[in-house]
């Protein structure tokens, strides 16, 4: 007899993730907005403007975590370049934000700030459109997926692995950093797009937008989890494992890898995409430099850190080193890198398995 | 579809002017599954396959024997599309031309191939091992909602109890011993129920009863399906009876039963005498 699909769903993660699942879903969709919106200042127990702010950008990182590591961690591909697809989300949605401005510009021009400033008397063919939220929305989940797509078949088709794989990833985010760096491109050059004002009409820095931006970023994450989980525990997901492990001896028992890769490929990119449009109302801002290699090298570090394979694990180490990025940056600015290099060596040569690994090692001991 | 049926539906045919009629899948009708044609292949100029002739009758047990650089595992490279041959034409039973098709086709037409290393997938358990080379539609959108049912799951004992690893089911193959590994990998290549097994090295590593366990095995499955071992285990190949095909230099040198074989002053010249 056949499981339904939804016993099968649910039985993709035990029920300890589940009942974790409802307390994160607590604290953050309900508990925080509401501590967040009705609290007085002054009360200790009022969540602050910066905290939302933070916790919503972490929230962010943490989609594209395990977006990579359903590439990296299950299927065995590296790529350096995710930073693309998160600012290609970004940049789609962004767009939106900059015709909300409306004739609240520097210039009160209909047209964005940066294109009066290049003495453009129109908005480019490719803005057609970014008036529209549903087309935005539509930008965000199908042009970085057509971008991962189109790569991706033909770098799978040409068998391309490992290493050279994640060079050319890292070639791909380096040259449309450069791209985009261009004033001619259209996205606003170097200063990219920022002096957002609205949302649907809603004023972007009220509470309550920010509010619910935060617990929109809680419910993706959430449901990335979920997909991430249903999918590593089907037989596609052992699959990819397989061609991690042994890529020869999948083709030879008759699974064609192209379709795989391809499809886990474009699903990470599309997860990171989503990402990237709910980061940028959230932070104010998007630029060229978010695709700069150092930032798609981080996005492997956060998986690296955390532990990879494990979903879970990148959703720690992104937060782990997001936060520690948060106070050295302040503390010890020129320091930051250097930090963040060594945290990778170590855990490299201490932690294979990342923070998650530790914990299990821990745990286990416990029980001997 | 076997000899008979096949002649029967020709009868039932009405295109009499028509010798053979074309049909998908794997056609057997001449009794013959493997066809190698003037096969060369060669790499930086050194010819490792060179005008290699070769014949794998339905049904049949055949053992390969041959110096290092015989050009034993190019040959079996050619045949599951790893490599394609500079010239020369291979075959599938009348009309799969394999030099036409990518590895997972050529698996799907029923070619199943068993590594001289072990290859199996470490990390997964010998269940799921032996769960994902089932015979089964193996697309990608398929696998998203793919569930195992209980044929399937019958199918999966069946085979663990034949190569033996039925306790082991639940653990990681990465832990299993060498010689398990090497059934497990047979156990997966019998999942795909392939038509034609290529087995490159099948007992090495294994202990004299897991070997004679091993042949009492292919000398089962020969019949049903075709069988091409290539081995230097003289006493293994002795155990399976069946022609003896030795290459040298990327072409066939001889070709007769074993004993035959051994006693060719040529064969004796390249391989047995030194």
């Amino acid at each position: 007899m056949r499981t339904p699909f939804v016993i099968r769903f649910f039985n993709s993660m035990p029920r300890n993730g589940w009942i974790a699942m409802a307390l994160f879903a607590a604290i953050t969709i309900v508990a925080m907005p509401a501590l967040h919106l009705f609290m007085p200042k002054e009360s200790p127990f009022y969540v602050s403007n910066c905290v939302i702010t933070l916790g919503g950008k972490l929230m962010c990182y943490a989609i594209v975590a395990v977006a990579m590591d359903l590439i990296w961690g299950y299927a065995g591909i590296l790529s350096l370049g995710h930073g693309v697809f998160f600012s290609l989300g970004g940049y789609a949605f962004g767009m939106y934000l900059m015709r909300q401005i409306g004739t609240d510009g520097s210039y009160h021009s209909h047209l964005p700030d940066f294109m009066v400033f290049l003495d453009w008397k129109e908005l480019p063919w490719y803005w057609a459109g970014s008036d529209s939220f549903l087309w935005s929305v539509l930008l965000v989940l199908v042009l970085p997926a057509l971008v991962a797509y189109i790569f991706g078949y033909f770098a799978f088709r040409s068998r391309i692995k490992g290493v050279y794989f994640s060079i050319i990833t890292q070639a791909l985010t380096f040259a449309a950093m450069l791209f985009f760096f261009r004033n001619e491109t259209g996205f606003g050059g170097n200063n990219g797009f920022t002096d957002f004002k609205r949302i649907l009409g809603y004023d972007i820095t009220s509470p309550e937008t920010r509010v619910i931006l935060f617990g929109l970023s809680a419910l993706v994450l959430m449901l990335t989890l979920l997909l991430g989980r249903y999918l590593v525990t089907s037989k596609f997901g052992r699959v990819l494992a397989a061609i991690r492990d042994a890529e020869s001896r999948v083709m030879f028992i008759g699974y064609n890898p192209l379709h795989y890769k391809l499809f886990v490929w474009t699903l990470s990119a599309m997860l990171c995409a989503v990402a990237g449009a709910l980061y940028v109302p959230q932070v104010g801002i998007i630029n060229p430099s978010e695709m700069s290699p150092a930032n798609g090298i981080e996005i492997a570090i956060w998986v690296a850190v955390g532990g990879r394979g494990t979903l879970l694990g990148p959703v720690i180490g992104a937060a782990i080193v997001n936060l520690s990025k948060s106070y050295f940056t302040v503390a010890f600015p020129e320091y930051w890198l250097f930090f963040l290099g060594a945290l990778f060596v170590m855990v490299t040569l201490w932690l294979p398995e990342g923070v998650l690994g530790l914990w299990k090692r821990w745990t286990q001991k416990g029980q001997a | 579809m076997n000899l008979e049926t096949k002649i029967e539906s020709h009868w039932d045919d009405n295109a009499p002017a028509m010798g053979h009629v074309l049909r998908p899948g794997l056609d057997i009708s001449h009794n013959v599954v493997l066809y190698l044609d003037d096969i060369s292949v060669s790499f930086d100029g050194f010819k490792a396959l060179n005008n290699l002739n070769l014949t794998i009758d339905a049904g049949e047990l055949r053992c390969i024997i041959g110096p290092n650089g015989a050009g034993k595992t190019t040959m079996m490279d050619v045949i599951t599309g790893k490599t394609r041959p500079d010239s020369g034409t291979c075959f599938f039973g009348q009309t799969l031309d394999l030099t036409r098709m990518t590895e997972p086709e050529i698996a799907h037409a029923g070619i199943g191939r068993k590594f001289q290393k072990p290859t199996i997938f470490e990390s997964h358990s010998v269940f799921e091992n032996l769960e994902l080379a089932m015979k089964t539609d193996k697309r990608a959108r398929t696998s998203l909602l793919a569930w195992l049912d209980s044929p399937g799951r019958d199918k999966i004992a069946d085979t663990l109890k034949l190569i033996r690893l039925d306790q082991e089911a639940d653990r990681l193959a990465g832990l299993l011993s060498h010689g398990q590994k090497q059934w497990l990998e047979i156990g997966m290549l019998l999942m795909q129920e392939p038509k034609l097994l290529l087995l490159d090295e099948p007992v090495a590593g294994m202990t004299d009863d897991e070997t004679e366990r091993t042949g009492e095995l292919f000398k089962s499955l020969a019949g049903k399906h075709s069988l091409v071992v290539v081995e230097h285990d003289m006493a293994f190949i002795e155990q399976l009876g069946g022609k003896v095909t030795v290459l040298h230099e990327g072409a066939v040198l001889a070709e007769d039963n074993l004993a035959a074989v051994q006693a060719d002053p040529r064969v004796i010249e390249v391989y047995l005498g030194r």
